[in-house]
């Protein structure tokens, strides 16, 4: 602990890894899914409904050696956009960084226009984010513009 | 432009418009060039769209090429469940163009990512129409003799009606007054007022259609208020005949006014508006011929007109 104190640990503390915090606990399946943890080999500790100060309560992942990439990991700004990265070496937070959303996002958004032709033909969505603070992405093709609480993940 | 294909009026600077409407000058001096001789332009029409089929067929036809294509998808492998990618692929094995119209919504920006042959956007549903677009601005041009600092009031149905929201976008390069006047079930989108904002574009909004707006407008671009927009059928009836220009309200216009709609019209201009010195939607019909001439030369990358 960076500040000194001795608490008891909610979750068993990792050595090397992301440990991913503040994931709403309705969110956190969601999120385990968005970035496909089930393919991964690495040891994962999955928590859900722990106490949290700042928001009652939360759900946590911690991965043991992994590190994201940036467009991997800010997937998950979509449908969790307060979550707190730490990226911890040797037992140490070195990082601590908010997810933001990537400017572009492909093939992981369901467009909310059924007269689209990406849900019309075997293709790939793809978004722009147009505005990061409000979360609202736009089509790149029907150009239908989608905001944070209407954004469906394929 | 910065693709060869065109798909959206967005991508046009205010320099490929010019250059555009100036092309489509000289074909309206002479439509009749060999430009496009040995050349195959397919004509892919997934609904049907007589007008807008017609003027690109005569247009490729007066530039001396070769019209392939349909006129409706039922007659076609894309109702055997072909994908649009499959079609655009083996079409483009034949042709140097593909000019498309489609009922779904960004197939035409799909067709341009699947394609090295230039795609022209002849209607995507309802978002863009492009040449539409161009010619509504040929005709602006050719009848004030300029495209800036003009007062456009547009008339009807701004909410969905998208040569309203592309003409925004067009004429948002030479400084415009738009006055927007529409029902309030049926007004301008946030969207495109914001746009404006941004531009510092000047627009004003009514309600009510009256004689004062039309005397100080330039151009008057009439759009139709359609019922199965409404969800308050009560409401239509209230206003479907506010929005009905009539010859007599065009006494006191200004003389350079012309009067300007993408047609087909319904009852929002009044036939005795057509014999009016003013009325120029027939001509502007006919300005799509030369439009889309230059439109496919434009995308074609020929800059010398013979």
């Amino acid at each position: 602990m960076s500040d000194g104190k001795k608490r008891e640990l909610q979750v068993a503390a990792l050595e090397n890894g992301t440990a991913i915090d503040h994931i709403p606990p309705t969110q956190l399946f969601k999120v385990a899914s968005l970035l496909e943890l089930e393919d991964l080999n690495n040891t994962i500790t999955i928590a859900n409904n722990l106490q949290s100060k700042k928001m009652g309560s939360k759900g946590m992942i911690k991965i043991a050696d992994k590190f994201f990439e940036e467009d991997e990991i800010n997937r998950i700004a979509l449908i969790a956009p307060n979550v707190i990265l730490n990226i911890i070496r040797d037992y140490e937070v070195v990082e601590k960084k908010p997810v933001t959303l990537p400017d572009e996002i492909n093939g992981l958004v369901k467009c909310n226009n059924p007269k689209c032709i990406t849900n019309n033909e075997p293709m790939a969505s793809r978004f722009s984010v147009i505005d990061k603070e409000r979360g609202t992405i736009k089509c790149r093709y029907c150009e239908r513009k989608i905001n944070k609480e209407e954004i469906v993940i394929k | 432009m910065k693709s060869k294909s065109l798909v959206s009026i967005d991508q046009c600077s205010k320099e490929d418009i010019l250059r555009i409407l100036e092309n489509a000058r000289k074909f309206e001096e002479n439509p009749n060039r060999r430009i496009l001789e040995g050349k195959v332009a397919a004509t892919l029409f997934f609904e049907p769209s007589t007008r807008t089929r017609l003027s690109f067929e005569t247009a490729i036809n007066r530039l001396g090429g070769r019209v392939i294509g349909f006129q409706d998808a039922s007659t076609t492998s894309s109702s055997k469940g072909e994908t649009l990618k499959d079609t655009i692929s083996m079409v483009s094995n034949y042709a140097d163009l593909i000019i498309m119209r489609h009922y779904l919504e960004g197939a035409a920006r799909y067709a341009s990512e699947l394609t090295n042959i230039p795609i022209i956007n002849a209607g995507d549903g309802a978002n863009q129409h492009p040449s539409q677009t161009l010619l509504d601005l040929y005709s602006i041009q050719q009848t004030q003799g300029t495209l800036t600092d003009l007062s456009i009031t547009m008339v009807g149905d701004l909410k969905y009606g998208r040569t309203v929201h592309s003409l925004i976008a067009g004429m948002s390069h030479f400084n415009p007054t738009f006055h927007f006047v529409a029902p309030d079930e049926l007004r301008m989108p946030d969207e495109y007022k914001n746009f404006c904002d941004k531009l510092g574009i000047k627009y004003y909004e009514h309600t009510d259609f009256t004689e004062e707006i039309i005397n100080q407008s330039d151009i008057l671009y009439m759009t139709r208020v359609q019922r199965e927009r409404f969800t308050d059928l009560e409401e239509y009836e209230r206003v479907k005949n506010v929005y009905i220009l009539r010859s007599k309200m065009l006494e006191s216009s200004k003389e350079n006014l012309r009067i300007l709609h993408p047609l087909p019209r319904v009852n929002e201009i009044a036939y005795d508006v057509d014999d009016s010195p003013k009325a120029y939607y027939i001509q502007q019909a006919r300005n799509g011929l030369f439009a889309r001439e230059a439109i496919i030369c434009e995308v074609l990358g020929i800059n010398h007109l013979i």
